[in-house]
């Protein structure tokens, strides 16, 4: 039997962790699938027709998953943070009310449009409904973010008393909802959707493109591959790059206001100056790789690096070490370790991006094997960083559930059973471990079906169980 | 532009706000139970289908709507936790289980028939078909037994007034899915459908007077409640939307028979809003006034909510209209 509060923490980690992947798949195609319907019916081209048909099929299967997993994470602020919520709620409740409202409402009700629409509506209102889905899809990480970062900087509020309990009042909503954290995870998290779901795309595209240029092996639709593979690098130019350049920006942003994060993100456990920034680190022994601290890695570090990259441009500027806070830490070597490798990623895909923007630049776009096979292996890679992004700003508050006002232990449920916390824990488990494998299966299938040709918008289903690689039609 | 104090000092234009509040959650909540109760309820009557062509209909009829549909049930659950926190917390928490079992239910059911259209293999499609019933029963079983547990201020999993709830909300939904499939349908299909929609009816009506018994003689609190004129008059109310959907149904009515079964819904939530009124939370004994969020955040939400909801609506119009009718061949989900 897990403790009611391990099996609550560990139940909403792994409800985030998959869920995260959907509205990333949405919100990164979002742009795209608007640029594709745009394309379409401006030059009624094939080839975008099939791109917006087929990205359109993979974007309506991941709304779907991103719908049944968002409801759980939504009730699970009830079920199991019951003590977080009825403090909070005055406050926190209100975001999430109005992106159900303004959001959610907006996404699902003009998707129905978008994907079954096209021979029922008029160009004008199906183009609308493009954008009214990409709009819902961002306007939904407003109000998720706008929540999420009061908990990383609360202010505008008041402790109140009252039935008894310690209740938060909104006392300055431009202060609450307006929050400068709000910015830099809203540019960062939009960002890293667009340059994942890119590295999506190139990954996949990169594969067709080089089984028919490299392999010269038979391939279906080669000028919709190439034009993926295209679109996805232009997307990869401008994304990578930026996301380095807020993300630095962020950092130093967190050094300012959540210093104790910013010290599990560089494992700095006494405050120092001139604090190196390790751009290489291994482990001395197997100790410091589950309790990673700056001065027991070796590594090679730019002198004065972080302290550099954290004040803004002083090698001299003080970090405060993690002992200097009282009480528990977050687990630094979680969070040590997902920050390197997040950054690291993230220097790979501006590699990938100038990569392929020089090929493309030198005509050699579809000839560059190696280049193909760095993307392919990159594909699932975006998504993995923005993981990792979120572990580092989630575990990284850890122990609050509200950063230095309420303590995630002091948030979970009170009458909450190890009983029923571990029964829905170990059934959650299955069914998303159920529920990936299923997604992952299907969009395999959609995509070995590849885009959709335009008789197959009056095909009927086959049934002939041979013919069942057809997917149906969306 | 209203300033923070004038926000704060005091409920706008005076309107009774947490009242207000406490009848917006139920009409949101019979929204979503009218909405994609018809959803529910062609998950149900999916299961008397054996003819793929027949199947395929019924998907392809909810296709264009349930996502839409089900963000009430999301909308539902913003608002409790926005203008009831205490309640959102204690009834979920306390609830846990069942919770669960409805969110497993709604993620089975929103999932299976996305499954379903991706092979067209009979295993794969029979499974996923029974997974689409399963769901479509189980969702709005467990949500009558929630709404009867919340009411009844039950902390037991299971009652036998909660079981009654479930049931009598599942043959609701096949009511409502039938007055909806008869919309979308057209020649036998549609005429089969109608005796579908009698027995649903009959069921429901023999279900209702079975609760309000059972209620009235298990739970002695609730008997001076249940005799108020308002409860009786919603009572009526029911028989009447009922004779008006048998009637429009054999007269082939469609729209007015999708009408009388929206009746039928909200008089149900209504029944249920006014045995708990002014109580929000029975069992821990929580009322509307003592619930509510401070007056800052529920002006800022009533404001928000009288911008946005209007606009939900025209959504909910264009969707709608773009796919009135009956669904033409060659559509599928």
């Amino acid at each position: 039997m897990v403790d009611p509060v391990i099996a609550s923490r560990l139940q909403f980690a792994l409800t985030t962790i998959v869920h995260i992947v959907f509205p990333v798949v949405s919100m990164g195609l979002a742009p795209f699938l608007i640029y594709f319907t745009w394309k379409d019916i401006r030059t009624g081209e094939p080839v975008y027709e099939q791109l917006r048909r087929f990205w359109t099929r993979i974007f309506a299967v991941s709304f779907v998953v991103g719908t049944v997993t968002g409801i759980v994470l939504e009730f699970e602020f009830g079920t199991n943070f019951a003590a977080f919520a009825t403090t909070a709620g005055p406050l926190f409740g209100g975001p999430l009310a109005v992106e159900g409202m303004m959001a959610f409402m907006l996404e699902a009700t003009f998707l129905g449009v978008f994907v079954f629409g096209r021979e029922r509506v008029g160009d004008a209102l199906y183009m609308a409904s493009a954008v009214a889905v990409g709009l819902g899809t961002w306007l939904s990480a407003v109000w998720i973010l706008v929540a999420n970062s009061w908990m990383q900087m609360p202010r505008g509020y008041e402790m109140v008393t009252r039935n008894g309990e310690q209740v938060i009042h909104l006392v300055d909503p431009i202060a609450a909802y307006a929050n400068p954290r709000f910015f830099w995870m809203f540019v960062h998290m939009q960002n890293a959707s667009v340059e994942s779901v890119s590295l999506a795309m190139a990954g996949l595209s990169a594969y067709f493109v080089f089984r028919h240029h490299v392999w010269e092996r038979p391939v279906d639709h080669v000028t919709f591959w190439e034009t993926t593979l295209k679109i996805a690098v232009v997307g990869l130019l401008i994304t990578a790059p930026l996301q380095v350049f807020h993300g630095d920006l962020y950092a130093r942003h967190v050094y300012e206001t959540q210093p104790q994060k910013f010290a599990a993100m560089e494992a700095v456990w006494e405050t120092d100056s001139y604090v190196p920034e390790y751009l290489i680190a291994f482990p001395t022994s197997v100790e410091s790789l589950l309790d990673p601290r700056a001065k027991e890695i070796f590594g090679i570090g730019i002198p004065g690096g972080a302290s550099w990259l954290a004040s803004g441009g002083d090698p001299q500027a003080t970090i405060r070490g993690l002992e200097e806070f009282e009480g528990p830490q977050p687990p630094v070597a979680i969070v040590f370790w997902s920050f390197r490798i997040m950054v690291a990623l993230g220097f790979w895909f501006v590699t990938l991006a100038f990569w392929s923007g020089y090929r493309w630049f030198r005509g050699e776009l579809f000839a560059d094997d190696l280049l193909h096979k760095a993307l392919m292996t990159s594909a699932p890679l975006g998504v993995f960083a923005v993981e990792l992004g979120w572990v580092v700003t989630e575990v990284g508050r850890q122990p609050w559930i509200i950063q230095g006002v309420m303590k995630t232990s002091e948030g979970v449920s009170p009458g909450l059973t190890g009983a029923e916390a571990t029964a829905t824990l170990v059934g959650f488990a299955a069914a998303y471990l159920g529920l990936l494998t299923l997604y992952g299966y299907v969009i395999t299938r959609l995509i070995r079906a590849g885009p959709p040709d335009r008789a197959d918008l009056v095909t009927t289903a086959p049934t002939e169980p041979a013919d069942s690689e057809v997917a149906a039609d969306d | 532009m209203t300033s923070v104090e004038t926000l704060s000092s005091g409920p706008l234009f005076g309107l009774p706000l947490p009242d207000l509040w406490f009848g917006l959650l139920f009409v949101i909540f019979a929204t979503f139970l009218f909405l994609d109760g018809f959803d529910f309820g062609v998950g149900v009557l999916f299961a008397t289908r054996e003819d793929a062509a027949e199947r395929e209909q019924f998907l392809a009829a909810i296709g264009p709507f349930w996502d839409g549909n089900e963000v009430w049930l999301v909308v539902f659950g913003g608002a409790l936790f926005a203008a009831f926190p205490p309640v959102y917390a204690n009834l979920f928490s306390r609830h846990y289980l069942l919770m669960f079992a409805i969110l497993g239910a709604l993620l089975l059911r929103g999932l299976a028939p996305e499954m379903y259209e991706q092979r067209h293999d009979e295993r794969w499609q029979r499974w996923w078909g029974r997974a689409f019933v399963a769901g479509s029963l189980a969702t709005p079983f467990f949500l009558g037994l929630f709404t009867a547990n919340w009411l009844l201020g039950s902390t037991a999993l299971v009652t036998l007034p909660g079981v009654l709830v479930g049931l009598t909300v599942v043959t609701l939904t096949v009511v409502d899915g039938v007055a909806f499939l008869r919309l979308k349908t057209r020649g036998d299909l549609r005429a089969d459908l109608q005796a579908d929609g009698y027995r649903a009816l009959a069921a429901y009506l023999v279900l209702v007077v079975a609760t309000l018994l059972g209620v009235y003689l298990l739970e002695p609190g609730l008997r001076g409640r249940l005799r108020s004129p308002l409860v009786l008059g919603l009572v009526g109310l029911t028989l009447v939307f009922a004779a008006g959907y048998a009637l429009a149904t054999r007269r082939d009515r469609y729209y007015l028979a999708f009408v009388a079964a929206a009746g039928l819904v909200f008089t149900l939530v209504a029944v249920v809003a006014s045995l708990l009124y002014p109580s929000v939370d029975p069992a821990t004994g929580l009322t509307v006034e003592a619930a509510v969020v401070p007056t800052l955040s529920l002006n800022l939400m009533s404001i928000g909510a009288a911008l946005l909801l209007p606009l939900v609506f025209v959504y909910f119009v264009v969707l709608y209209s773009a796919f009135s009718g009956p669904i033409e061949a060659g559509e599928s989900y």
